[in-house]
């Protein structure tokens, strides 16, 4: 028995270490990863609570509340843009230091709930405020983010395996034996496989949507659109992936470096207000981030056309630039 | 049969890999309507030429002309294709994988009418993973007929199959053949050939090292007949005899013009006689004459 597995297993070895580009991908990833890692979650330890201060200057205000570790104090210019934040509980809490003290919270929130705790014990004369207009359950906010995450991984999945192995199994050198042509082929499947995302989509959203009693704040029609260009431009990026590779493992590392930071950063589970600037330019670049917002702009806050219409244009560009470089790299058969 | 103009010409046609050279400036022209067969040991090169008259494998250097023009649209819309090996697309049935492909075409056959050439009618609704090695290769052959193609290339079509189904198979091209279709293909089996070949090329070495029709080229490289003698009744002293002698696996052949002078040299030289067999030089023969018996690696 051991002389049969060892046969297997050194067999197994070499077709592994013989596979170069996923050898090469195998070993640089964990590096990527520690180094992608050491910049996100490095340096000193991270805030639990988020709290707005009204204002400009953030240290212009000596009430012990300010004192407490593991709160982080950021700047809000206004209170409309403070309450907004309180309520899509991208902050936990709005402070008004000027005079007595003021503060809002979504009562919704279990970070806002302690967080609030903090502030009477730190100032008992702390006065709350009502939180004007409907505050945004967690689980509304992050409804959005689910829908998208799901669309996520059924484009990029969905599409970069099976052109893989429609290539491993040489149906795609056939296809090129034919008047067929890779824009021709690659635009089928994005189409094939929008037609299945939407369907899945609509079904989550109106299933899910039953179960927690959501109503979108604005119009159905313009989050269909949104899911349409959205999933257009993530399935042309799984594409992309999937245009040039016949390995297995190659395209599924690939694929997975993309969705990890896309699912971390992209605001699916929580907002990276408050994150540093790069992490917020990396997480913009992501269709995901795109989508998500305007998803939550539309859901939450009843957005129109105008507002998204920033996010619809690059999730647009980017469907045509996955797509323009998905067919200059594809290639029909294995080499 | 009538010399008509070529439906494709192959101009030195050189494919070079980092180590080797897998065709070495290859040029023929194939007349139109006719079965043009491409032999060879394995490795000879038959693929790669192939494969690049089908469009589907850049050249290095050369060119492949179909009508005079270059490789174009036109090629691809009239060229039928039947690859060594085909995966198609899982979850369809036959009738499904054909009208795929017919979709794939501005013009050609109806389905029902590619079916019915194909012997496939009563396939139509299986799936097409659960066909046996025949029914896969004649819903193939379907897929390269769908577009009613002017030219049909067949790389080793029966390779693998049991001799029924190569058989009929053969008999699905002769079928083709006879509608007019010129047809380029692939085989290492003679008998294939020499049924269905109006003119061969045989390759070796990325080289084409005979060309010409089955007949014209066995009367070039062989004489009338030829003997064969079992190995162990050949004497080691009669090899010394003013013959020509091939060695094959278990037997001695011997090749003449001359019968009876053959014969009479035999007996003199006191070669038992009773196991000899006497046929005509086949393709088979002239394919080891030329590429030599040693196995190719």
């Amino acid at each position: 028995m051991i002389r049969r597995l060892l046969a297997v297993w050194h067999a197994r070895n070499l077709e592994f270490v013989r596979d170069r580009p996923t050898l090469l991908f195998t070993l640089l990833l964990p590096v990527g990863v520690v180094i992608g890692m050491g910049f996100i979650f490095g340096g000193p330890p991270r805030p639990l609570f988020k709290v707005g201060v009204l204002g400009t200057d953030v240290s212009a205000h000596a009430n012990p509340f300010r004192a407490e570790r593991y709160t982080q104090f950021v700047a809000v210019e206004d209170e409309a843009t403070g309450l907004s934040e309180v309520t899509h509980q991208e902050i936990d809490l709005l402070v008004d230091f000027d005079g007595g003290v003021r503060y809002w919270v979504n009562t919704d929130s279990p970070k806002g709930y302690i967080v609030e705790k903090l502030l009477i014990a730190a100032d008992p004369g702390a006065r709350r405020q009502p939180v004007t207009g409907q505050a945004i359950p967690y689980i509304n906010w992050l409804f959005p983010g689910i829908l998208g995450m799901n669309m996520m991984f059924s484009c990029l999945f969905g599409v970069g395996y099976v052109v893989l192995r429609y290539r491993k199994s040489g149906f795609l050198k056939r296809l090129h034996a034919t008047p067929l042509s890779a824009f021709e082929f690659l635009t089928a499947q994005v189409l094939s496989r929008l037609s299945l995302i939407l369907f899945v989509t609509v079904v989550l959203y109106a299933g899910i949507g039953a179960i927690i009693h959501f109503h979108s704040a604005g119009s159905v029609a313009l989050l269909l659109l949104i899911a349409v260009i959205g999933s257009l431009s993530m399935i042309a990026l799984g594409l992309t992936i999937a245009a040039r590779f016949a390995s297995e493992e190659l395209v599924g590392g690939l694929l997975n470096l993309l969705t990890w930071p896309m699912m971390l950063l992209s605001g699916v589970w929580f907002s990276i207000e408050g994150s540093p600037r790069w992490v917020q330019w990396v997480a913009d670049i992501f269709p995901l981030t795109q989508v998500i917002q305007a998803a939550r702009a539309v859901m939450l806050d009843g957005a129109g056309f105008q507002r998204i219409t920033p996010n619809l244009i690059y999730l647009a560009a980017t469907t045509l630039v996955f797509l323009a470089f998905g067919a200059w790299s594809f290639r029909w058969r294995l080499d | 049969m009538p010399e008509s103009a070529p439906i494709l010409e192959v101009h030195n046609l050189v494919k070079q890999y980092p180590s080797v050279s897998a065709v070495d400036g290859v040029s023929f022209a194939v007349p139109e309507g006719t079965c043009f067969g491409l032999l060879g040991p394995n490795g000879a090169g038959k693929t790669t030429t192939i494969e690049i008259m089908e469009g589907i494998l850049p050249p290095t250097s050369g060119e492949v002309r179909y009508r005079g023009e270059r490789l174009g649209a036109r090629f691809r819309e009239q060229a039928g294709i039947l690859f060594q090996k085909t995966a198609l697309q899982d979850f369809l049935t036959v009738r499904q994988s054909v009208a795929l492909f017919r979709g794939l075409y501005e013009r050609g056959l109806d389905v029902d009418e590619v079916l019915a050439a194909c012997a496939l009618e009563k396939l139509a609704k299986r799936d097409n993973r659960k066909l046996s090695g025949g029914q896969q290769q004649r819903l193939l052959l379907a897929i390269a007929l769908v577009n009613d193609p002017k030219v049909l290339f067949l790389d080793e079509p029966t390779t693998g199959l049991d001799p029924q189904a190569r058989r009929n198979f053969w008999e699905l091209v002769e079928s083709i053949k006879a509608r007019r279709k010129t047809i380029i293909l692939t085989t290492h089996y003679m008998e294939e050939a020499q049924l269905l070949c109006d003119e061969i090329a045989i390759m070796d070495g990325g080289r084409i090292i005979a060309q010409g029709a089955p007949q014209k080229l066995l009367r070039e490289h062989f004489a009338e007949v030829l003997l064969e003698l079992p190995r162990q009744e050949f004497p080691e002293a009669a090899r010394r005899l003013p013959l020509k002698l091939i060695d094959a696996s278990d037997r001695i052949e011997i090749s003449t013009d001359d019968l009876d002078g053959t014969l009479r040299t035999l007996m003199e030289a006191h070669v038992p006689l009773q196991n000899l067999r006497i046929r005509p030089a086949n393709l088979e023969d002239l394919f080891l004459d030329l590429t030599g018996k040693d196995l190719r690696t």
